[in-house]
């Protein structure tokens, strides 16, 4: 059963939200999507001054097997992407919800439709597994 | 709904993720594909490949058959048991299948084919044995897993009886024998050394147990992509196919050109050959951060353009590889658009990766 923290927003592309302090969000993908990707070997993560807006490609991660794209799940900046995960991708498979994350956006305006932990939960029991 | 082999029911037990693989559902992985792959590297792993086609062939003119049908030279298998890798071509020389003949005696030669080309080998084959009074048979009721690794060969000796497991390691490479009522081979697609055994399909179940308690590591066919990339093997519909000829395929060394043999596809290639080669199969090592994949465009500066047939992050080199037919007057460096990326990539000879070492630097 894949982990799903109970202070964490969702997508229901597999991506998770974590609004820190300052106001800017953490966003990952979950622990879910990282079992169905299986190991990761490499990520791209965006650029610092992008401009994203919900649903844009904005990062990829990749498999063995494939590459996935994974996207932004708000309008913003992004103030920071996680350069660790270069040398450690397998990060995203041990941590997903610290270590793993991947990258820091400044949101603008208010966020689009997002799913709490519940909601998230109920689709990927839908999606089967 | 897809075909399923006889351990279906234990990969889908063990929580492995199936896909569909040539119309059979398969263990893409039962854990960690990586960690898998390491297993064969540095141990033992088994994998399921009863999906594939065992085919006897039998009759009294069956190797004249096979010096017709066969673009490898059956001539060669002189002593029971030896095996002979190599492709079943079209006219036009294009490749229908690569697979692996068995010697077994004058009037009895066994080939191992692809589950995804299995129907068209069988009509191919059936087609062409009939002058030859040569009978074609399907061992569907044969089972076969691979077990490889270092470690591989004495895993499964320790199943036999004391006789079969001395005369199985006592195989010479490329050699199979009926032991204790299976067939036992020195082959395998990984690059290590270990054993193919078929045996009757209702033994398989039995058998892949005693091999997890022995401590071989089950493995699919996610791994078994990795591993046959590091040991720079083709797979088929990936890297050639019937559009594309065994000498721009990597596979010159599989095509017996010798004076006076007449087998399919021959007067083809030799017409290829004499206007001269425009592209080759090379390996490609990547220089730079990211994953090569299949259908990449590959630029060689000077020489032309070209295409990724089957690429794949390296567990063992930690970083990624990949086959690719270029141009054949392509340099020793080259680019490839890796999703709007050019990156660097070094050509190199394969395999990559043999018995656990690296060979590309």
């Amino acid at each position: 059963m894949s982990k799903v923290p109970s202070d964490l927003k969702y997508t229901r592309t597999h991506e998770w939200l974590r609004t820190l302090p300052d106001g800017t969000v953490e966003v990952g993908i979950t622990d879910h999507a990282q079992h169905a990707l299986g190991d990761l070997v490499f990520v791209e993560v965006p650029e610092k001054g992008r401009k994203v807006t919900p649903g844009e490609p904005f990062a990829v991660v990749e498999s063995v097997k494939a590459a996935s794209d994974v996207y932004a799940p708000v309008t913003g900046e992004v103030i920071e992407g996680n350069a660790a995960l270069a040398n450690a991708p397998e990060a995203l498979n041990t941590d997903p919800y610290g270590g793993g994350w991947l990258a820091r956006v400044r949101p603008e305006g208010a966020p689009g439709a997002l799913l709490t932990a519940a909601e998230y939960e109920k689709l990927t029991a839908e999606e089967g597994n | 709904m897809a075909r399923r082999t006889p351990l279906f029911a234990i990969h889908q037990a063990a929580g492995a993720r199936i896909v569909d693989f040539g119309g059979w559902d398969m263990p893409l992985q039962y854990g960690s594909l990586i960690a898998e792959h390491h297993a064969v590297r540095r141990a033992a792993g088994v994998f399921d490949v009863s999906h594939m086609c065992v085919v006897d062939l039998e009759g009294e003119a069956v190797r004249p058959f096979l010096l017709k049908l066969y673009a490898n030279d059956v001539s060669k298998l002189a002593a029971p048991g030896k095996a002979l890798y190599g492709c079943l071509l079209n006219e036009r020389g294009g490749v229908i299948d690569d697979l692996i003949v068995y010697y077994l005696d004058e009037q009895w030669f066994r080939a191992v084919v692809n589950a995804g080309t299995r129907d068209k080998d069988l009509a191919w084959m059936r087609r062409h044995a009939e002058p030859f009074g040569v009978c074609v048979r399907e061992r569907a009721d044969l089972a076969m897993l691979a077990v490889q690794g270092p470690e591989a060969r004495e895993r499964v000796a320790g199943l036999l009886s004391g006789a079969g497991a001395e005369r199985a390691l006592a195989l010479g490479a490329f050699f199979g024998a009926e032991i204790d009522g299976w067939f036992i081979s020195r082959t395998g697609y990984t690059g290590e050394d270990g054993f193919e055994i078929m045996l009757p399909a209702h033994e398989a179940e039995a058998l892949w147990r005693a091999l997890r308690g022995a401590g071989v590591v089950p493995c699919g066919l996610g791994a078994r992509d990795t591993l046959r990339l590091e040991a720079g093997m083709n797979l088929y519909g990936n890297d050639m196919d019937e559009n594309t000829n065994p000498l721009e395929s990597g596979l010159a060394w599989t095509v017996a050109m010798g004076p006076g043999r007449a087998f399919i596809g021959r007067e083809a290639l030799e017409a290829l050959r004499a206007r001269g080669l425009e592209r080759k199969l090379a390996g490609l090592v990547l220089e730079e951060r990211g994953v090569l994949r299949a259908h990449q465009r590959v630029i060689a500066p000077g020489a032309g353009e070209g295409e990724i047939t089957s690429g794949t992050f390296s567990p063992t080199l930690e970083r990624s590889i990949a086959l690719a037919r270029i141009p054949a007057s392509a340099s020793d460096q080259v680019q490839v658009d890796v999703r709007g990326r050019l990156l660097a990539a070094r050509v190199v000879k394969p395999p990559f990766v043999r018995h656990g070492k690296s060979l590309v630097g």
